[in-house]
């Protein structure tokens, strides 16, 4: 069974996102543990980039943090290095084509299998576009995830029958960010993922709260925190540690109790 | 399967959440493009409102000042809004009426395009929205107000390096937010398919008329266009229907800003590496990690990292050739058109007359330069008081 798919046998998943380098690389490298320590069975790292259009004020911010302290691609393949004598949490990166593109496809999917990342997230890599990308990625195994949107529709069943790993439902319109309801139908639109795969969903997108994470779980298998994560990172600037591993035991306990 | 490439360039590079919206404009694109009904309605549109055919205007005194090739200057600054963007405006909100959207989203550089969709909207009764990078909103404060006044709400993006491609990246974001009613005016010859093809097949009006005007006049083609080139709408417009005319040099002037040897250029063909952004794949200026690099050009228009994936295919396959143009020789090109013909041309415009006054010289004197004055030059002439050291407002 692959890696990434593994985490969704017995439990309702929970999936972490950081940005790599946002406080500084080794600080990301204790965050990680911490994370994996406390509940979370899968981690995304956020691979900076100048331009995330997929993402809204708190990553962006993020992002261009770890940028101004010059936080390279290389810096953060030998920190994910050293997170893996540690741990073997599964682990995929999030970032944009573009980074790839200028570090070479076949370089960075070999890179990524040589440290032991398991997955790849890239927002602005619809379906359409993953030609360029798919035999490296079959190569050196590591499993593209795909997103499905509530837009998507009729896209639904195509996307869904050649999924990896989990599906990554993008609970609202818009961008990456904490929000207070998520309205979009999930039941009909897991329901019409469920008629073409077993491969489990998670839900992302303005989750934050324990209460939100119990809601979701009703219905998908798992669910993604990604911009409150990265605020408790951005506001505790002391005790950024402690204050996570709070936060994700408190998430993880609201969604097995 | 990828789709809408120009050789490697272009592509659909958008998140899913917009692959549905982008899916029912190519398909709404293809029903009207070759639709009798809409190209009559756009032809009056065009010729009725926007006040085409623009003049090609034989610049004599320019052309016996510099002493070689025969100047002509397609005048796009004399459209209704003072440049070219209005031409792909009107297709586009055309377009969008057609689909039944009632609200239109666009980004703006100079605020050239924002004013083309600001007043299209109020033709046809449209709510509008452009986003502005703040740096801009101040280097064009006038085109700000000219769009308040037209009804449209103008936000100033505060992002990243707060120009052109912070505005299209935060338009984008808002038309993952709402895109039932919504349609997004793109209006440079960039971003995913089939925008390239739609704002190129709008502005294609500029080299139509530029072959027949010229026939009449001089029954022969021109021997260069020469048209300046940030993302690159009016210079696609103006080369697309020479493109199989391979004795007609096509020639694109782009942003050196204070220099190719400096940071400080936007010069993409010159300096820029081979990259994915804003939907398409297609040179960008980048730094050594794949990070688009900071741009600057003293004109906002041509202040953007990459350019639109025809061109990137034409550098490609040498079919044209991009000239980076530094602020101080595009200054100097604004003023010697505004006292050689009275004409004040943009500063986005004037990159393109730069090149002109240099090779037109070297050029027989029965050989023929066209140059696309993409837009009027009212807007830059506060900047242009200021960069002399005098306040025009004082």
């Amino acid at each position: 069974m692959n890696k990434i798919t593994e985490i969704f046998k017995n439990n309702k998943a929970l999936i972490i996102y950081l940005t790599a380098g946002d406080s500084s690389i080794d600080k990301t490298e204790e965050q990680i543990l911490t994370i994996a320590k406390n509940g979370a069975d899968l981690i995304e790292i956020g691979i900076p980039f100048s331009d995330p259009v997929a993402d809204g004020k708190i990553i962006r911010d993020a992002m261009a943090r770890a940028l101004s302290k010059n936080i390279k691609l290389d810096d953060i393949f030998n920190m994910v290095k050293n997170v893996r004598k540690k741990s073997d949490i599964p682990l995929v990166f999030m970032t944009y084509l573009n980074p790839l593109l200028f570090y070479g496809y076949e370089r960075f999917f070999k890179r990524c299998s040589e440290i032991g990342i398991n997955g790849l997230i890239i927002p602005d890599m619809p379906l359409e576009e993953q030609d360029e990308v798919k035999s490296f990625a079959d190569e050196y195994n590591i499993t593209i995830i795909t997103l499905i949107a509530p837009t998507s529709k009729e896209r639904i069943s195509v996307l869904a029958r050649q999924a990896k790993g989990f599906i990554y439902f993008i609970s609202s319109l818009g961008v990456t960010g904490v929000r207070n309801k998520i309205t979009t139908n999930l039941s009909a639109v897991i329901s019409e993922i469920r008629k073409v795969t077993d491969i489990p969903v998670a839900v992302g997108f303005g989750i934050s709260t324990a209460e939100q994470a119990c809601e979701i779980i009703k219905y998908a298998d798992g669910v993604i925190i990604g911009s409150a994560a990265v605020k408790i990172i951005a506001e505790n600037k002391k005790n950024t540690v402690l204050k996570l591993a709070e936060y994700i035991a408190e998430i993880k306990r609201g969604m097995t109790s | 399967m990828s789709k809408g490439k120009f050789g490697i360039h272009g592509g659909q590079y958008i998140p899913e959440t917009l692959m549905n919206a982008i899916n029912e404009l190519e398909t709404a694109y293809n029903n009207f493009k070759n639709d009798e009904h809409f190209n009559k309605e756009f032809t009056f549109l065009l010729n009725e409102y926007a006040g085409r055919p623009s003049r090609l205007y034989y610049a004599k005194n320019a052309t016996e000042k510099l002493g070689g090739a025969k100047i002509y200057l397609k005048r796009e600054d004399l459209n209704h809004t003072g440049s070219h963007k209005i031409n792909n405006v009107l297709g586009q909100i055309l377009l969008a009426k057609k689909m039944g959207k009632t609200r239109v989203i666009a980004e703006t550089g100079a605020g050239q395009h924002g004013v083309a969709v600001a007043t299209a909207s109020a033709l046809f009764g449209m709510k509008c929205e452009i986003f502005m990078g703040e740096e801009d909103t101040k280097r064009q404060s006038l085109n700000v107000f000219r769009m308040r006044l037209l009804g449209a709400k103008v936000y100033a993006v505060k992002n990243g390096t707060k120009t052109l491609k912070d505005a299209i990246s935060e338009t984008m974001r808002e038309w993952s937010r709402r895109i039932d009613d919504t349609f997004y005016v793109l209006g440079s010859a960039t971003g995913p398919y089939p925008y390239p093809q739609i704002v190129r097949d709008f502005q294609s009006v500029i080299s139509k008329e530029i072959k027949e005007q010229l026939f009449e006049k001089e029954s022969k083609l021109p021997s260069a266009v020469i048209a300046c080139v940030g993302g690159g709408s009016n210079a696609i417009g103006a080369f697309y229907n020479f493109i199989n005319d391979k004795d007609v040099k096509l020639i694109g002037c782009e942003a050196a800003g204070k220099g190719i040897d400096t940071l400080e250029t936007a010069a993409t063909i010159a300096k820029g590496k081979l990259g994915i952004l804003h939907g398409m794949k297609s040179y960008f200026c980048q730094t050594d990690d794949g990070q688009i690099s900071p741009v600057y050009s003293i004109s906002a228009g041509l202040d953007y990292p990459g350019i639109g994936p025809e061109h990137a295919y034409l550098h490609d396959t040498k079919r044209a050739q991009y000239i980076p143009v530094t602020d101080d020789e595009a200054i100097e090109a604004f003023e010697f058109l505004s006292k050689t013909e009275g004409i004040i041309p943009a500063m986005e415009s004037s990159h393109a007359i730069y090149h002109a006054m240099k090779i037109a010289p070297k050029m027989k004197k029965e050989e023929i330069l066209v140059v696309c004055i993409s837009g009027r030059g009212d807007k830059d002439v506060a900047m242009i008081a200021k960069h002399r050291g005098v306040n025009a407002n004082e």
